[in-house]
Order: structure tokens, then C-alpha cells, then sequence
């Protein structure tokens, strides 16, 4: 497969895929739950039948409690997001619904789901310096034609790539959806961090092994055979991993649907711009200099 | 084989058939032990009927250890409160989040939770406590008992400056008039002439109703501990004939001028109680009084039933997708692929004996973390197949083909799996929460597939070199 030879290609798809985010992102933005913004969600079940939306805000409206977003759940559950309310109000609105039996009740501070967004950056931006790092001294060896650090930069942009392109989709997504960006999904774009950055260090270890092991003269040329030779790697894991989300995704419980729904978007994406970008951009900064 | 003879690297494959026999034994029996720690019920039914037989305990039941679930797939209760350690010199912090973690504690027990977490937490400058109390739905109950243990700290009279007199006099005046008062203000005006002292509810022992022999009024009796009986007489000496107060729950409850120094460690609280709040009070501090006032922001409950049936779901999903990898890999990769399908296998079994063992508290972003593991130990899997294949498609015998593939594909495992161990570590250490569980899951995980990929992939396909298998080619892709 001549991949570099058509990198343009694949550097126009991507980049109406990330301008396409960028405008999903600016227009309708993420949805971001209360772990992130603060706020209170209930979740109540009624053995009989549940009240209407309408006559849930008339009840409450004595309360003072600002916007209510009221979503029915299955049959006879209903989901109540509110601002954050302290325990006496919790309490007060329980008995104005009717006492229903409560499945579940968060309430979040705003102070908390701040704090937990810049240490989760703070520890993400950390990790990708280190991983950096870690790639430059992994390859030191094959410091020609590029230099080695290069190779850990060109992760880290293929991993923005993957990240922003799913968070593009899930603002898309969300917008049509009644779902939320919750905490699970910090832990779906972890992972969707680790598959990528895995994926190009595989690629690179070709690079890298091709570069060592043979006598080459076109450093394209090594690029490219080394892509082809892990063209089966990539699509097998990428399969396999797909087969355990999609299940998921399909069978799996409400509360990882989503979750699984973003690693099976990630996955993709990772595949295709570890196949296609990493290598490509590579190039592209060879020829530059 | 003589074509391999002139590479150093790999002298590994000429392993002797002891060492691999030797090595194929030890990870069934650890399999078989990891199988049985997961699941005793079948270990202890059998010894069951062998001791029922024989007619007395000839072998003991298995280590019956259950998997911690997580708050998110038991249900349960989690709170979070804030300590508010404005009067706190910095030196003491851990010393009071030690304090009121202890006190909680004691509080929670007496509730009756199984394995309450209780756990102090610093996030910039605030200090918090984080709650856990699995299968406790009813959180309102929780919160009014927690929110009953009272805070008690003594302070120490001061006098106020002429100055801060003045002040208070000024803002006094402009109250009458009428006046709205800034915060700023009120905090001066309602400034009381006494400071904390470290003497707080953190050394108290115990409390007891008692009546003063000539008034017949309540009141409440306070021990403290060696430590505190210490704090104690040193702060009524340095306070001879001024005045030390009692606070409770930020109130000043009584403010009796000091005599002589008290040693013994004992303190009365002649508050205007009447008999019913005295007998309230004493019950109280015996379960513990607070160095601290902390109060509740954050709460979360979670019912069993939504984690459980989500639980059960999901990881029935999880099964029919690994059951399709393994089919996918056997189909793909023939032999090797089944040899690597019984490695996963083992792997998965390991992995949860190990998280068992530690124990590690498994949650969703936990199993989420796992996933990932499996994903990798089957990449690595992948890895080493295809560049297996290479080898013996150029006709290298098989011996030197396993060898080969191994050696080349160790590079692209290693590289990887330690960058995603250093993001674990990473992680484990700066984030909060779900993300550090996560982290745990992960890390052990990519730890255990390496192994898992290199030693029982490895064993196993070293088993077949050398038998009658090995000129089939068709079985090896």
C-alpha cells in the first residue's frame, strides 16, 4: 500500500475531521455532567405510576430551586437534575414527590468538580511529558534522519488527533442525545490515550528496527514498508478490542454503554491515524527541515 | 539451525525440555490455584465429601476471599465533608484530619456499616473527609448521625487591644443607627476575647452526668486522655484567675475562671443544661467529639440494584466478546492461536486472584482499566504471532521461528506497555478517584499480560517443538 506517497489524502480527511470538531465543539459545545459543573442528580422509582414532568415542577416550584430538567426512565423511574441542594432540601423534595423509593442521589459541589478537572489535566499533561520523554530515550538509537524526541512528539500529536476527533463526535452526539459527559468518560479517553500512544510506539519499532537492520537510502521508502509490515498487527487488535466494546456496547449495562461507545469511536480513529497520520506526519517533518 | 549460530542474542530457544516441563507445571498449578481462589465453591464441595467420608477434617476449606466491589457496583453511601481548620495552626493539619478521621470512625462503627472506608484527602488548601459506607442506602440516617458528633474545643482568654475595643464600639454604634454591616465588620464586631488552644475534643476520653451537690444542677463531667490531661494542666496554669471557655459546636457553653493549675485530667461543664440535654450531650462526646468543625459537601448514593444489574450485564457482554477474540484468534492464527487463547485464559484467571489478593476495589473505570489489560496481553499476543509467522514462512524451523518472533516483537511490548505503566504510575499518584482506579487496574494488569505473553505463550509453543506437530504446517498459519 503506498501510504506516504498519498499522505495529502489523509491529511485532508483528517483535517476536515478536526475542523469538523472544532465546529461541533464551538457551536454545541460538550454537555458536561455534575461531576464536572456541580449540581444534584435523583434518580426516583415510583411502584405505582409516576408523576408527569408538569406536575413535578408545579410541586417543587415552592422550593426555589432554580432550573429543573426532569427525564423519564423506563417504565416508572424519573431523573431529576437540579442544582446542588443541601441535605434538609434533599430531604423536603423526596416528601413533596411523594416519598417514590430513591435509586440514587448525588450531589456535587462546584468546588469539587473544578478541582478534579485541573488535577485530572494537570496528571494527564504530566503523563504525556513523561511518555515523551520515554520515546526519545527509547529510540536514541535512531537518532538519523529525525531526531529522536521527534518520534515521541508525532505520538502526542496523533493522540490529540484521536482525542479531539472523539470529543468532536461525543459533542455532536450529545447534541442529539439526551447523554452527559460523565466521569467514566476521563477513564474512556485514558484508555483511548494508552491504546494510541501504543499504537505508534508499534509502528515506530518497525521504523526503528528497519532503520538499524538494513541498509536503506530512501528514509519514505523505510517509512513505508514499515507501515505495511504492521498493517496486520494494527487490524487485528483493533478487531479484537472492537469485539469486547461492541458487545459491550450492545448487551452491556446503561451504565457503560457510552463509555463504550467512545472507546469503539477512539479505537477508530486511533486505527486509522496510526495507519495513516503518524506516518505521514512524520514524513511531512522530514521534509521540512 | 546452524543458520542461527552466528547470532549471540539467541541462545534462549535451545532450552532444555526439563526447564520447560518444569515451567508448564508451575503455571497450571498456579492457574489452578488462582481458578480456585476465584471460585472456592468448588474446592470446598469436594473436601466436603472427602471429609465426610473419611469421618474427620482431613483438608481444610479454601481461602474464601470476596472480590471488593466498588460504591458505584454495590450501592452504597459516599460523603464528602470539608474540615474547616481556619483556627488550626499549619504544623497540626494532619495531626486534626487524623483526629477527625479517628472520631468518624468511631462514630461509624457504632452504625453498624461492614468496612467502612474512611479516608482524609488534601486537595489544594482544603482538607477533606471522604465517607464510604457500602449497602447503606439510607444516607439521610447516615448524615444526621455523623452530623451529630459535636465539636468541643477549649479556648483561652485574651485580651482584646484598646484599639480592636474601639473598632468593635464604632461598628456598634453605626449598628444602631441602622446600618447594613459588612461581613468584614460582623466578623469584628462578634469577635469574643478568646483564642483556640489545641486542646480540643481530639483528647478526650470520656464524658459523664453528673449534679452539683448543692444546686442539684446537671452537669457534664469531661476526661480526657494522658495527653490531653497534660494539655490541660498546662493550659489552666498558664490561665490562673482568667477565664478558659468551653465551646461547643462553636458556641461558648460556659467560660469558668480558673483557680489553681488541674492536673488529673478531669473538667466539669456547668452550662445551664437542664437534664435531658446533659444525658444528650454526654452520649455524644462518648462517641467522640471533633478537633474540628467539618460539614458536608458532597454526597452520592447509589442503589445496589442499578450497579448490580448493570454489573451482571456488562460482564456477561465482556464474556461474549472475549469469546469472540479467542474464536477470532484460533481462526486466525491456528495453533498459536489456540495456544495463546488458553494463555489469555490463565491470564484473566491470575488477574483476578490478584485483585482478590491485594484487594483491589473493583469499580467501573476499574473493569474499564482491565479491559484495556486484556486488550493489550492480546496485542502482545498478535505481536508475536506476526512476526512469528514471518520467520517460519521463511523457513525457519519452528524452534528458531518462536525464538525469533518473540525476540523481535519484545521491543514494541516493551515500549508500550512501559509507557502505559509510567501514565499508571502516574496517574495512581496526582488523580483523584476514578481515575486512579482506573490507574490500578490498568498498571496491574499490563504488569501480569507481559508476563503472561512471554513466559506461558512462551512455554507453550516451546512444548510442541521438536514433536510431530511441528511439520504440520498448516496448523502454525
Amino acid at each position: 500500500m503506498q501510504i506516504i506517497k498519498h499522505r495529502k489524502i489523509y491529511f485532508t480527511i483528517s483535517i476536515i475531521l478536526l475542523l469538523g470538531s472544532l465546529f461541533s465543539l464551538i457551536v454545541w459545545g460538550l454537555k458536561l455532567g455534575i461531576d464536572f459543573t456541580g449540581g444534584a442528580l435523583m434518580e426516583i422509582s415510583y411502584t405505582e405510576e409516576r408523576l408527569s414532568n408538569q406536575e413535578i415542577q408545579e410541586k417543587l416550584s415552592s422550593l426555589d430551586l432554580g432550573q429543573i430538567n426532569i427525564q423519564p426512565i423506563g417504565e416508572r423511574g424519573i431523573l431529576l437534575r437540579l442544582k446542588e441542594v443541601n441535605e434538609d432540601t434533599h430531604q423536603e423534595i423526596l416528601s413533596k414527590l411523594g416519598n417514590p423509593k430513591e435509586e440514587r442521589f448525588e450531589s456535587i459541589g462546584p468546588l469539587i468538580g473544578k478541582e478534579l478537572r485541573t488535577k485530572s489535566i494537570w496528571a494527564i499533561s504530566l503523563a504525556l511529558l513523561v511518555i515523551i520523554i520515554y520515546i526519545a530515550w527509547a529510540f536514541r538509537k535512531v537518532y538519523r534522519p529525525i531526531a529522536s524526541w521527534q518520534y515521541g512528539l508525532v505520538a502526542i500529536v496523533a493522540l490529540f488527533h484521536d482525542i479531539f476527533i472523539t470529543l468532536g463526535f461525543f459533542s455532536f452526539f450529545c447534541h442529539f442525545r439526551e447523554i452527559e459527559i460523565g466521569l467514566s468518560f476521563v477513564a474512556a479517553f485514558l484508555t483511548i490515550l494508552g491504546y494510541s500512544v501504543n499504537n505508534s510506539i508499534v509502528i515506530f519499532d518497525r521504523v526503528r528496527e528497519n532503520l538499524l537492520k538494513t541498509n536503506w537510502t530512501d528514509f519514505k521508502e523505510v517509512i513505508n514498508l514499515s507501515i505495511n509490515q504492521s498493517l496486520t498487527r494494527c487490524l487485528n487488535t483493533a478487531l479484537t478490542t472492537l469485539f469486547v466494546l461492541l458487545a459491550v456496547f450492545f448487551l452491556g449495562g446503561e451504565s457503560i454503554k457510552y463509555f463504550s461507545l467512545a472507546l469503539i469511536v477512539g479505537i477508530i480513529i486511533g486505527t486509522y491515524s496510526s495507519i495513516f497520520i503518524t506516518s505521514s506526519l512524520i514524513i511531512a517533518w522530514y521534509k521540512k527541515e | 539451525m546452524g543458520m542461527f549460530t552466528d547470532n549471540k542474542e539467541k541462545s534462549t530457544y535451545k532450552v532444555g525440555r526439563r526447564k520447560v516441563y518444569w515451567t508448564l507445571l508451575s503455571i497450571f498449578l498456579i492457574g489452578i490455584l488462582a481458578a480456585f481462589l476465584n471460585y472456592p465453591t468448588v474446592w470446598n464441595k469436594g473436601v466436603d465429601l472427602l471429609n465426610d467420608k473419611v469421618g474427620f477434617t482431613v483438608m481444610p476449606h479454601f481461602l474464601d476471599k470476596p472480590f471488593k466491589l466498588g460504591l458505584d457496583l454495590q450501592g452504597g453511601t459516599h460523603l464528602v465533608y470539608e474540615a474547616d481548620l481556619s483556627d488550626i495552626d499549619p504544623e497540626d493539619y494532619t495531626d486534626s484530619m487524623q483526629g477527625v478521621r479517628d472520631v468518624i470512625e468511631r462514630r461509624v462503627n457504632l452504625f453498624g456499616v461492614a468496612e467502612p472506608v474512611i479516608q482524609v484527602n488534601k486537595v489544594g488548601s482544603h482538607h477533606r473527609l471522604i465517607v464510604e459506607l457500602a449497602g447503606v442506602k439510607d444516607a439521610h440516617q447516615a448524615i444526621e448521625m455523623i452530623g451529630q458528633t459535636p465539636f468541643l474545643d477549649f479556648r483561652e482568654e485574651i485580651e482584646l487591644s484598646q484599639e480592636e475595643l474601639d473598632e468593635q464600639q464604632s461598628i456598634f454604634e453605626k449598628y444602631q443607627e441602622g446600618i447594613e454591616l459588612t461581613e468584614e465588620e460582623m466578623i469584628i464586631l462578634t469577635k469574643e476575647p478568646f483564642s483556640p488552644t489545641t486542646l480540643t475534643g481530639r483528647y478526650l476520653k470520656g464524658a459523664e452526668l453528673q449534679f452539683d451537690q448543692q444546686t442539684y444542677q446537671a452537669q457534664v463531667s469531661l476526661e480526657f486522655d494522658s495527653e490531653g490531661s497534660k494539655l490541660f494542666e498546662d493550659l489552666t496554669r498558664k490561665n490562673i484567675n482568667k477565664r478558659i471557655a468551653i465551646y461547643l459546636d462553636g458556641e461558648v457553653v460556659s467560660a469558668p475562671t480558673v483557680q489553681e493549675a488541674i492536673s488529673g485530667g478531669k473538667a466539669q461543664i456547668t452550662g445551664n443544661f437542664s437534664m435531658e440535654e446533659a444525658k444528650e450531650l454526654v452520649q455524644r462526646l462518648n462517641a467522640g467529639a471533633l478537633p474540628v468543625p467539618i460539614h458536608l459537601i458532597n454526597q452520592q448514593t447509589i442503589g445496589a440494584s442499578l450497579g448490580s444489574i448493570s454489573l451482571e450485564r456488562s460482564l456477561k457482554a465482556g464474556i461474549f466478546g472475549f469469546i469472540a477474540i479467542l474464536l477470532f484468534i484460533i481462526f486466525y492464527y491456528r495453533l498459536p492461536g489456540l495456544i495463546a487463547s488458553l494463555a489469555l485464559i490463565i491470564y484473566i484467571v491470575l488477574i483476578l486472584a490478584i485483585f482478590k489478593l491485594i484487594p483491589v476495589t473493583l469499580t467501573l473505570s476499574g473493569i474499564a482499566g482491565l479491559i484495556l489489560s486484556i486488550g493489550m496481553a492480546v496485542d502482545a499476543n498478535i505481536l508475536i504471532f506476526e512476526r512469528f509467522k514471518e520467520e517460519f514462512k521463511s523457513g525457519k524451523s519452528l524452534g528458531g521461528s518462536i525464538d525469533e518472533g518473540f525476540r523481535r516483537a519484545w521491543p514494541a511490548i516493551r515500549d508500550g506497555n512501559i509507557s502505559t505503566i509510567i501514565t499508571c504510575v502516574i496517574l495512581f499518584i496526582f488523580a483523584t478517584g476514578l481515575v486512579k482506579g482506573f490507574a490500578l487496574t490498568l498498571g496491574i494488569g499490563v504488569l501480569v499480560s507481559m508476563l503472561s505473553a512471554i513466559v506461558v505463550t512462551k512455554t507453550f509453543l516451546q512444548w510442541f517443538i521438536g514433536r510431530r506437530v511441528e511439520e504440520w504446517k498448516k496448523l502454525w498459519g
